[in-house]
């Protein structure tokens, strides 16, 4: 049986464009469903490198795009600030940059409008000790780290209080077509729920395509060709906090020379690369070792530091026609009106830009939707605060301090990032969780130097304990009330009763288990040497010597990710290098 | 403050497995839940911590006693109990330091203060009233064993006294004292320089202050810098000179070898010269056993004798050298403790808040002295804030091993005290 829901907007993707189209449209009026093949941010928005851009990274190459940055990175400071993480940013200049772009720099940055200030040395060697010494100049502007899955957590929140539905693990199969060639009009789409294991059709007015890198795949579904440039970036994770500034070198932007400071870890990255595939691709050693070098020009040893794992992103790059370099690609967005464009009507693709841009880019969309459907009010998105925003900007003892003046200590279950009972207990019934993966977005679990070593069994056996208990005291959970804005906090998560129905998530706790153990090996695979390896030495113990985890019940079982995180990083054929 | 040298602490973090040993040995976690355990405090929360944050995110370090057992256990070597002493300096930075811990920090000047007038200050100090009031004032537990300021004369005096008396010759070692060694236990310098002398060295005691210990471990960085520094000025000439120096507390030698310049981020020459110039007594002692230089006209001392190696020397990283030693005195049945620490960790057990957690971190070796039997006269220790809580914990008397060994070579009086003959 099919099920059918009609809206006027259906958004597709659930990255932050998405979710910040969903906000949008709900806050000007519009009836909203959102759909997204897995959990809120499993695209490219939960892969990206943590920068808030202020903007400098593009002065000299795209100064369109630094001007969006800056302006952007003032709104979000303000919409979003407890996702926000004020690090400030430094532009460096290391023997291999000097010449002329450090005035070029300079200068740009003055016509652009992005504040830019050369400190003294020595005050940048104060503030970041680690520093390479042989650095030149250092110019400070206002770049901070940014938490993706916190913020499209919370404009999703926001998105739902104004009305809009937002359907996780629901993946558009086809486009709801009409009329003949030529006059195609998009109606909405052909959904499966993957966790129901329903099929819905839901008929929408106007759809909107906010795949990203995946793009061309639903737009293929109307017979139409969108040329994305999927250009993978890695990333190293290296263990603590080497700075505590967002350390960009002052140069032509290339690989390797951003090192951002966020949570618990600092960040080096990324490379460019083309692939075939947004979904799978490999992380090659060179990639690595890049990473790693490029890293200890900026603080030299920083290749010797503990890593803790490497990931990759792919960036939607769009540009209508191109097919050169992809580093060499705009960094600007683009709103595809497919009416205009292909002559079919009910389908708009945005496509490109930045995280720092989701909100404008989300502006720029539904003001295209409105005049389809009728402007109903302006865009409200610069102006409103999304749920938490009363938190201020984080700060990196944030969470310490909440379980220390708490006293929690006695309550954590991953230790590392500090992930309470209660916080598990909370997101588990409240978020719709089909995975420990999706515990780990809400909520750090796994994030941190162990990768899981310790608190990937003691969640399970949470889990285990919630199914039992499940139906017992028959206290329904009220999903309303739980804050999202605060899943991250130690402090507001209290305890639950246990559900009156089985969450989803409770299903199969072990499965749980081995997916999510799975999961954070693929992650680990590429950085496998010295400290990290000691770590999955002993986490291997744990898990396949003495818990014997290859042979626990419902072995038979899958998720929908499975087949994702079984797929070796290491082992995906080669790719194009990039230029 | 984060790291600033890969050379420091800061980056051992990196080593942590989470494996848990540490917690699972920490004496203070044991006893308290005021104390979530090396592992949290240390590796795990300095993730949290950075330079210029609105304010020091935890505080329950603070209940850290320093006394190392983590980092003996640590099987990939993070400096724990380092890590935890640099979250305090840096809680103490920003909150202020609490009067008494200024107090606490500065045993050197509170030793020249208390000797101006010793019988004064010692009535002054220990009466109850006086303690009680220390303890609703400044927070130091009114039970807690502080010591006695010398009422015959601080060390430096009676070397003065003595001059005419002590020994010269060809070789010639130098003596780190220290501050309880100065102005409160003169004795333990006493004997310590009869047995040196005993060798047939000269023993030099040059100008020295206080190694800075006491103010590191109240996370009073800035002064235990300045005092630092002042040893370089004092003692490096000597190093330089070939001479070796020995110091009789295992916590001053300790700080001058190692906890200063790691704490302090301080590895130019002359700290690390300092640093290979630096014996603790016993460790020197043994050497010279080693080489075949100990007299070992020792004779018998028929008693059984609690022995208690103190936390220090753990990361001395030199084994039990007072244990192996006082194993050569005939007759006397040394009985080496196994616990963990004796709770009062310097400073620690003094203050108001953290009496108790001491007691309690002690009970394991105060039982340990009980089980030894009744014929028990008297424990040893070499470090003089654990005698103290010993005596407190046992009610019986300790003394330092060098005392026992000065005895044992019939120059030491070990009831009175006092070097034979003198
Ligand atoms: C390596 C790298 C580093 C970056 N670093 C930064 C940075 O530091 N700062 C910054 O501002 N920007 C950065 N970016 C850019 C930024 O991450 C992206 O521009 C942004 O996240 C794109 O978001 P999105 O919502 O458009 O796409 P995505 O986040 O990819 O969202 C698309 C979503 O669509 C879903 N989807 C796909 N197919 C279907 C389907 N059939 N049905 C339903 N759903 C579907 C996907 O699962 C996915 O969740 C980086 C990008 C990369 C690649
Ligand atoms: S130094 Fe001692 S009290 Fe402090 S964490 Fe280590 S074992 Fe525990
Ligand atoms: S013993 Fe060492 S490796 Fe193990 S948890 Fe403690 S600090 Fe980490």
């Amino acid at each position: 049986m099919t099920r059918r829901l009609q809206t006027e907007i259906l958004v597709i993707g659930g990255g932050a464009t998405g979710v910040g189209i969903a906000w949008d449209a709900a806050l000007r009026g519009f009836d909203v469903i959102l759909v997204e093949k897995r959990d809120l941010t499993h695209g490219t928005t939960g892969r990206y490198h943590g920068l808030l851009h202020s903007g400098g990274r593009y002065v000299v190459k795209d100064p369109q795009s630094a001007r969006e940055c800056i302006a952007e990175n003032r709104i979000l400071r303000r919409t979003h600030p407890h996702c926000i993480e004020d690090t400030g940013g430094f532009f460096v200049v290391t023997p291999e940059d000097e010449g002329e772009y450090p005035d070029r720099f300079v200068q740009a940055c003055a016509e652009t409008g992005v504040p830019c200030e050369e400190i003294a040395l020595r005050e940048a060697f104060r503030r970041e000790p680690l520093l390479n010494r042989r650095i030149s100049r250092v110019f400070e502007v206002p770049d901070g780290a940014a938490d993706s899955f916190l913020a499209t957590h919370v404009t999703a929140q926001a998105a739902r209080q104004a009305g809009a539905r937002i359907l996780t693990y629901h993946e558009v199969t086809g486009l709801l077509l009409r009329g003949p060639e030529g006059a195609r009009e998009v109606v909405g789409a052909r959904v499966e729920d993957l966790a129901g294991g329903e099929t819905l059709e839901i008929h929408a007015t106007m759809t909107i395509n906010a795949t990203g890198a995946w793009a061309g795949q639903i737009a293929r579904m109307a017979g139409l060709t969108v040329e994305v440039i999927p250009g993978k970036g890695v990333m190293v994770a290296m263990n603590h906090r080497l700075v505590n500034t967002v350390i960009n070198r002052c140069k032509m932007p290339a690989d390797g020379d951003i090192l951002v400071p966020i949570h618990t870890v600092s960040v080096i990255g990324t490379t460019d690369v083309r692939v075939p595939d947004p979904e799978h691709y490999g992380i090659e050693p060179w990639e690595v070792a890049l990473m790693l070098a490029e890293g200890d020009k900026l603080v030299p040893g920083l290749s010797r530091a503990r890593a803790v794992r490497a990931w990759a992103g792919v960036r939607p790059l769009y540009q209508e026609g191109y097919t050169g370099a992809s580093r060499e690609a705009t960094r600007q967005f683009t709103l595809l009106d497919h009416a205009r464009r292909d002559g079919v009507q009910g389908l708009l693709t945005i496509i490109g830009g930045k995280w720092t841009t989701f909100r404008l880019m989300a502006e720029k969309t539904v003001d295209k939707a409105c005049e389809y459907l009728g402007t109903r009010q302006p865009c409200q998105t610069a102006t409103t605060q999304v749920p938490g925003a009363e938190q201020g900007h984080y700060w990196l003892g944030h969470r310490l301090h909440e379980v220390e003046e708490h006293e929690l200590h006695g309550d954590l279950v991953c230790e590392c990032e500090l992930v309470t009972r209660a916080m598990l207990e909370n997101a588990v019934y409240r978020n719709p969780t089909l995975t420990l993966d999706d515990l780990r977005r809400d909520l750090r679990l796994g994030m941190g130097p162990c990768q899981g070593g310790f608190c990937t069994y003691r969640a399970v056996g949470i889990l285990h304990e919630m199914r039992e208990r499940a139906g017992e005291a028959g206290g329904e959970v009220d999903r309303s009330d739980w804050e999202v804005a605060y899943m991250q906090s130690p402090a507001h998560n209290r305890s639950l009763p246990p559900p009156s129905s089985l969450p989803l998530a409770l299903s199969s706790p072990n499965l749980l288990l081995r997916d999510f153990l799975q999961e954070r090996w693929k992650g680990v695979r590429p950085i496998l040497w010295g400290r990290q390896l000691k770590q999955e030495m002993l986490d291997s113990l744990i898990y396949l010597s003495l818990m014997n985890v290859d042979h626990l019940p419902d072995a038979g079982l899958t998720s929908p990710m499975t087949a994702f995180y079984e797929q070796d990083a290491g082992d995906v054929g080669e790719t194009e290098a990039g230029v | 403050m984060f790291t600033e040298s890969w050379q420091s602490v800061g980056p051992s973090l990196d080593e942590c497995i989470k494996c848990n040993i540490c917690t699972a040995y920490c004496p203070v976690a044991a006893v308290t839940d005021r104390f979530p355990g090396p592992k949290y405090a240390g590796p795990q929360a300095q993730r949290f911590r950075e330079n210029g944050q609105p304010h020091a995110p935890d505080r329950s370090v603070d209940y850290c006693s320093g006394c190392r057992v983590c980092n003996e256990v640590c099987p990939t070597g993070v400096k724990i109990a380092e890590l935890n002493a640099r979250a305090r300096a840096q809680m103490v930075a920003e909150q202020g330091i609490p009067l008494r811990n200024r107090l606490l920090g500065r045993n050197e000047l509170l030793g020249k203060l208390g000797s101006l007038a010793p019988r004064l200050a010692n009535l002054g100090l220990h009466n109850h009233v006086s303690r009680v009031m220390a303890e609703k004032v400044v927070g130091i537990a009114r039970e807690a064993p502080l010591p006695r300021f010398s009422e015959e004369g601080t060390f430096g005096s009676w070397m003065k006294r003595t001059a005419g008396e002590r020994l010269r010759s060809d070789r010639k070692v130098v003596y780190f004292h220290g501050c309880a060694t100065m102005y409160y236990e003169p004795f333990v310098g006493k004997a310590t320089v009869v047995v040196l002398e005993h060798l047939g060295y000269e023993v030099i005691v040059p100008p020295q202050n206080c190694c800075g210990l006491p103010l590191l471990s109240n996370g009073e960085f800035g002064a235990a810098r300045r005092y630092h520094e002042g040893n370089l000025h004092k003692l490096v000439p000597y190093a330089q000179q070939g001479y070796e120096i020995v110091g009789s507390s295992t916590s001053c030698t300790l700080t001058l070898k190692e906890e200063a310049p790691e704490l302090l981020d301080m590895f130019d020459e002359e700290s690390e010269e300092l640093k290979l110039a630096v014996w603790d007594v016993f460790e020197w002692l043994r050497e010279r056993y080693r080489q075949g230089e100990l007299p070992t006209d020792f004779k018998p001392l028929p008693m059984v004798l609690p022995y208690h190696p103190p936390c220090q020397y753990r990361a001395h990283r030199v084994g039990r050298p007072a244990a192996e030693l006082l194993a050569l005195i005939p007759g006397l049945d040394v009985r080496v403790s196994t616990a963990r620490c004796c709770g009062i960790a310097g400073t620690y057990g003094y203050k108001r808040e953290k009496y108790q957690i001491g007691m309690d971190v002690g009970a394991e070796l105060f039982e340990f002295v009980r089980e030894q039997g009744r014929e028990v006269r008297m424990t040893a220790c070499d470090s003089e804030t654990c005698r103290w809580q010993l005596e407190h914990g046992t009610g019986l008397p300790s003394r330092h091993p060098i005392e026992v060994l000065a005895a044992a070579y019939g120059l030491y009086d070990l009831e009175r005290r006092e070097p034979r003959g003198v």
